[in-house]
């Protein structure tokens, strides 16, 4: 068989391994082929590995942990499981489920599965895959697996943790025997999962045979501490720049972000996101602190260090993003029948954490609480994401970000986003804490010739920013299409004379643009690509990968459905055959999403 | 003799297949709010200018965006009338489809729009085109707009005035269908081939500018215009005009080759060979302009480069009649009468003073809401001066409190307005356009209060004194032709000019170079105090700055200009 059409099902390696076996013998020579063949003959038949980590230590002896993350949530706690589990003396496989090999399902003896839930009861892009493979008919029995799944999701909405249902009721179907029941944890989870974490080792150990303890992890998942500076580790960079890049009449305000990793040696690729914490606004810290009478300069203690509640609330607890648990709480303490109602009813309470902070619950439904009360009840900060928009071919060891100032005006306060304004309002010099989370699912494809169809309206064209630049320094000569939309041409054309010098050089063959309001009727990006049809489809016979970035509520969908609608007017496929090709073009990652 | 390389405009004439150019293409791009560079220059045939916000252009630069670019289009409204329904179309156009929000009264008795975005433009102009206005040929290497004094007072002459100028203006058209085709999506015609009977393939070397005065009005500045016609009357009847030609303002700084002019006068004809003679001064200017070097190609330049004479005998050759000795003619104020005047037909003209033609709605002065509201109930016209005013004309007396009322309710009316004021115009400048190099128009009423001090300080307040103001020497509020003209250099810094004629008779000169505002007034502080004491009788301010020997009489620009 030729590696060219080597595939994961019809080997025993996983999508991720075929990958980077495809791309390294690639660059080999028949002579050196000749000599890697015989190496790891006689590697494979002394019972070790070369070097790489193989995926099969016996499976008795391991804990296989899986995850299916789209902001990088799920690999954290994934990540902790494994060191937890490998502290105890266990050998540990550590994937993503896109990378996982679902052949090997039948060998494992423990598995345990965190996957959060995406909009309307959708799986991560990285569980789609094994998600409906235990669904079909293919999935073999597993009756000698223990399991455990860990759901991730947000309780506002109706199908909540509905992926890590599904995984919990296709294992079990499939004969597998739950070591814990489910834990389905909301925005909140840290606590949860710290628990289920431990629990789940404890619940697991009758299971295994602990040896000496290591870690695999598979594919190209980042290993454990593969950089030194990690979520809970993050380096503290500096703000270059943080320049306003929407005109002076533009209604959004959307930074560019220059951010020096200096000598951290941090390196990412382009489709990669840059995790960066955040300190909240300190008026927004002293409006919460009067409105509740509190005196600031109280000790608080917060993961068992001691704190000022000022401190506390500016650099640990969440104060920007609302969340069901916290409403509900707030009702409670503050006897409101009114709030209390609005928790009852998902759409109402799912509509009130998206225009509400924190500080407009204690300014509105007044209630007593203790300095201690309130940091117990308010969730830890969480980093935010953002899609990388340069790649480190052009920028070295700056990284920059396209930042949309979140901001409203809610009863006379002006109401802002924790992270994107304090990157806003980042002087030059500013420390900023970041690290990098890798995006697999979203990487340019590997032959150079192929074309790629970026559709990133909005913010959602900063990695498209990176990728072109990645494309420029490599020299890639295939077509590239980029769509964008903003609401005004004149106000918000994000990086125009960037994309214009594109074209004009040639890197960029095309680029189609939709200005929602620059006419009477809306114009989206899923009208401008229905409007090239033909053209799309073309390219998409020519093998051309897409990619989306941006909103995933409504474009990302509406997308989708320009895109199917183009397989059925072109290529002249039913509905049902039109969404299995974007399926299939999904599994070859030829159709990816960095969708929030 | 071997051929020389023409100015780059030429090319791009001969290869824009009769104005047509890429426009289509850039029109369709939406990457960009520009034009090419090419089509940048055959955009202005078709009556627009590709500007851009220049207090925006470092900002945006920092945004990463381009410059925000924006068309000034400028209709084609021979002697600057239109009717009440019109100005209804041409003003809900400047709210629908600007991003100024207003209408400029221009100095060529028409009006244009600021801050149009390229995506705008069809619709502007077929919006225009349903209004039975156009802004073909109102740039660009061809006869544009052609004024004719407004004059509603003797209305029978001017009626006769206007029909002439009119005609000249249907008559000098290109014939291209680019416009038709580009904004109006109207048909290519197949198997016609595009003939332009007078411009020929590549137009003209440079923009040709006409005018028509009815004496002793000089409102259009006749003697600015590379062609003039002045109305001569018999009992009240036109029997024919005086020609002048050779006129014209643009000149660059420190290029002493380049120059602004007065037309010539070359003879009285008769009213039935005005035609004749406009297309042989045309035609001349055509194939003996200099297509080589564009900043010399106006009919000015080729009157001095051939010789009068020369220029004479080939343009009575090609009309195939002769001049006749010009008619004496009063030449006077080139003012406008504010106010009502009656005219001699019964009925009533109010001149309203519009400062520097800008028609907007501002606090206490809601100019545009107006002149709407005014549009709505007018059963005459409107007619838009030289000097960017308004004449709300042919009211019946019955009408006239109710246009009145208007006219004051939203400050269109009721200003104290100094003489010189009135008598007083701006250009555009910053910040959309691209030439200038300081501000007018922004710049200017304030100035004014400055003058109008001065004046009041040293007791001449009676006296009008015509002050321009430009942000370049391209000269579009004819600032060579001013008592005191005014133009930028840099921000802040103007050349001063003394010397020209009240009537437009003479130009001025320069007297200081590259000054700022304080020392402007100061100069002006001692040559009104001066004035005050040592003028003569009825002297102008103007004719005293040269009596006095401040700046030396400019009588041959070519020759004493830069002298």
């Amino acid at each position: 068989m030729l590696l060219k059409e080597l595939s994961a099902l019809a080997s025993p390696l996983s999508q991720g391994q075929v990958d980077k076996l495809k791309q390294f013998t690639s660059e080999l020579s028949s002579v050196q082929l000749a000599w890697v063949s015989g190496y790891l003959a006689a590697t494979a038949s002394q019972g070790q590995t070369a070097g790489v980590p193989a995926a099969e230590t016996s499976a008795a002896q391991t804990v296989t942990i899986l995850y299916g993350s789209q902001t990088g949530n799920g690999r954290g706690v994934a990540q902790a499981l494994a060191a937890k589990a490998q502290a105890q003396g266990y050998t540990v496989n550590l994937a993503s489920m896109g990378e996982y090999n679902v052949r090997q399902l039948k060998q494992e003896t423990v598995l345990l599965l965190v996957v959060s839930t995406h909009g309307e009861g959708e799986a991560p892009d990285d569980a789609i895959e094994l998600h409906k493979f235990l669904a079909s008919k293919r999935a073999p029995k597993l009756d000698n697996l223990h399991y455990s799944v860990l759901a991730l999701g947000d309780s506002s909405y109706e199908f909540f943790c509905q992926t890590g249902k599904d995984f919990d009721a296709r294992l079990s179907a499939l004969g597998a025997k739950a070591l814990l029941p489910i834990v389905e944890c909301d925005v909140d989870y840290e606590d949860a999962a710290a628990q289920w974490q431990d629990s789940v080792i404890e619940a697991a150990k009758p299971h295994i045979q602990t040896t000496g303890a290591s870690v695999t992890a598979i594919g190209s998942a980042s290993v454990v501490g593969e950089s030194q500076y990690t979520k809970q580790n993050p380096y503290s960079a500096e703000v270059l720049v943080s320049q306003k890049i929407t005109g002076r009449d533009s209604d959004r305000d959307v930074r560019h972000v220059e951010i020096d990793l200096g000598e951290s040696g941090l390196t990412y690729q382009v489709g990669d996101a840059l995790g960066v914490w955040f300190s909240n606004n300190e008026a927004l810290v002293d409006e919460v602190i009067s409105g509740l009478g509190l005196d600031a300069d109280e000790n608080v203690t917060v993961s068992k260090e001691s704190y000022s509640l000022k401190a506390a609330l500016t650099d640990k607890k969440e104060l920007t993003q609302l969340y069901p648990g916290l409403v509900k709480s707030w009702a409670e303490l503050s006897g409101s029948a009114e709030l209390a109602a609005i928790c009852e009813d998902k759409e109402q309470i799912r509509q009130f954490i998206l225009t509400h902070q924190f500080a407009d619950v204690v300014a509105a439904y007044p209630a007593k609480v203790s300095a201690a009360q309130l940091v117990d009840m308010l969730r830890p900060l969480t980093p935010r994401l953002y899609s990388i928009a340069s790649s480190q071919a052009e920028v070295e060891s700056e990284v920059h970000l396209t930042v949309a100032l979140v901001e409203d005006e809610r009863q006379g306060h002006a109401r802002f986003g924790g992270a994107s304004h304090f990157l806003a309002s980042a002087e030059e010099g500013q420390q900023v804490n970041v690290y990098v989370e890798p995006n697999n699912n979203f990487r340019l494809p590997e032959n150079p010739e192929t074309p790629v169809i970026m559709v990133g309206p909005g913010t959602g064209v900063a990695p498209f920013r990176a990728f072109m630049q990645q494309r420029v320094a490599d020299g890639v000569s295939g077509n590239s299409w980029l769509f964008f939309g903003n609401p005004h041409f004149e106000q918000d054309f994000l990086y125009q004379v960037e994309w214009q010098q594109y074209l004009k050089n040639g890197d960029l063959s095309r680029l189609d643009v939709a200005f929602s309001r620059d006419q009477a009727h809306k114009v989206y990006v899923q009208h401008r690509i229905a409007e090239q049809a033909e053209a799309l489809w073309q390219w998409l016979q020519n093998g051309a990968h897409v990619y989306i970035c941006g909103d995933a509520e409504r474009m990302a969908k509406d997308v989708h459905q320009a895109l199917v609608n183009i397989a059925v007017e072109q290529g002249g496929l039913s509905a049902d055959d039109a969404e299995a090709y974007f399926e299939t073009l999904r599994s070859e990652k030829r159709y990816q999403k960095d969708v929030y | 003799m071997s051929e020389q390389k023409l100015a780059v405009n030429e090319y791009l004439k001969i290869d824009s297949d009769y104005l047509r150019g890429s426009i289509q293409e850039g029109l369709d791009t939406q990457v960009t709010g520009s034009f090419s560079d090419g089509d940048q220059q055959l955009i202005k045939f078709h009556g627009f200018y590709q500007q851009d916000d220049r207090d925006l252009r470092n900002e945006r630069k920092e945004q990463k965006l381009e410059p925000l670019h924006s068309f000034m289009l400028r209709a084609r409204v021979p002697g600057g009338i239109c009717t009440p329904q019109q100005w209804l179309e041409v003003d809900k156009i400047s709210s629908t489809l600007t991003t100024s929000n207003s209408i400029r009264l221009t100095t060529r008795q028409t009006f244009q729009y600021h801050g149009i975005p390229k995506r705008n433009l069809k619709t502007l102009i077929q919006g225009l085109d349903r209004a039975a206005l156009d802004s073909i040929a109102a740039c660009g290497d061809v006869n544009r707009n052609v004024m004719c004094n407004p004059n509603p007072v003797e209305s029978k002459l001017h009626a006769q005035a206007y029909a002439v100028a009119k005609h000249l203006s249907d008559h000098l058209l290109p014939h291209t269908r680019a416009y038709a085709e580009i904004w109006l999506d109207e048909e290519k015609l197949l198997g016609t081939e595009t003939v332009e009977p007078v411009y020929g393939q590549t137009y003209l070397p440079r923009k040709f500018k006409m005018a028509v005065a009815v004496p002793p009005d000089n409102d259009v500045d006749v003697y600015t215009n590379d062609l003039g016609f002045i109305a001569v009357a018999e009992d009240g009847e036109l029997v024919g005009f005086n020609l002048v030609a050779g006129g014209g303002m643009g000149s660059t700084h420190g290029e002493v080759e380049t120059f602004p002019r007065l037309a010539d006068d070359f003879g009285f004809i008769k009213t039935e060979d005005v035609t004749k003679f406009a297309e042989a001064v045309m035609t001349v200017q055509r194939d003996w302009g200099n297509r080589v070097v564009r900043k010399r190609a106006r009919l000015k330049y080729t009157i001095v480069d051939h010789g009068y004479e020369a220029f004479k005998a080939e343009v009575e050759k090609r009309a195939g009649v002769k001049f006749e000795p010009k008619r004496d003619v009063i030449i006077g104020d080139r003012g406008d009468r504010y106010g009502w005047v009656e005219g001699i037909d019964n009925k009533w003209h109010l001149t309203l003073f519009i400062e520097s033609g800008r028609i907007k709605d501002m606090p206490g002065q809601t100019l545009q809401t107006g002149l709407r509201e005014i549009a709505k109930i007018h059963k005459g016209d409107f007619r838009m001066t030289s000097n960017q005013n308004m004449i709300i004309a042919g009211v019946a007396a019955e009408d006239k409190a109710e246009i009145e009322g208007l006219a004051r309710k939203h400050g269109l009316l009721g200003q104290v307005l100094s003489g010189t004021r009135g008598h007083s115009i701006a250009c555009v400048a910053l910040p959309t356009c691209p030439l200038a190099m300081a501000e007018a128009e922004r710049y200017f009423p304030e100035f004014i209060d400055h003058v109008d001090a001065l004046q009041a300080k040293h007791g001449i307040s009676e006296q009008s004194i015509v002050v321009r103001m430009t942000g370049c020497p391209n000269g579009c509020a004819r600032p060579f032709a001013a008592e005191i003209g005014l133009v930028g250099k840099a921000p802040g810094r103007y050349n001063l000019y003394l010397g020209a004629s009240f009537e437009g008779t003479r130009l001025n000169k320069m007297h200081k170079e590259n000054i700022q505002e304080a020392e402007i007034l100061a100069e002006l502080d001692v040559l009104f105090g001066r004035y005050a004491t040592e003028r003569d009788a009825g002297e102008t301010f103007g004719n005293f700055t040269v009596r006095i020997g401040v700046v030396k009489a400019v009588n041959d620009a070519a020759k004493d200009f830069h002298a």
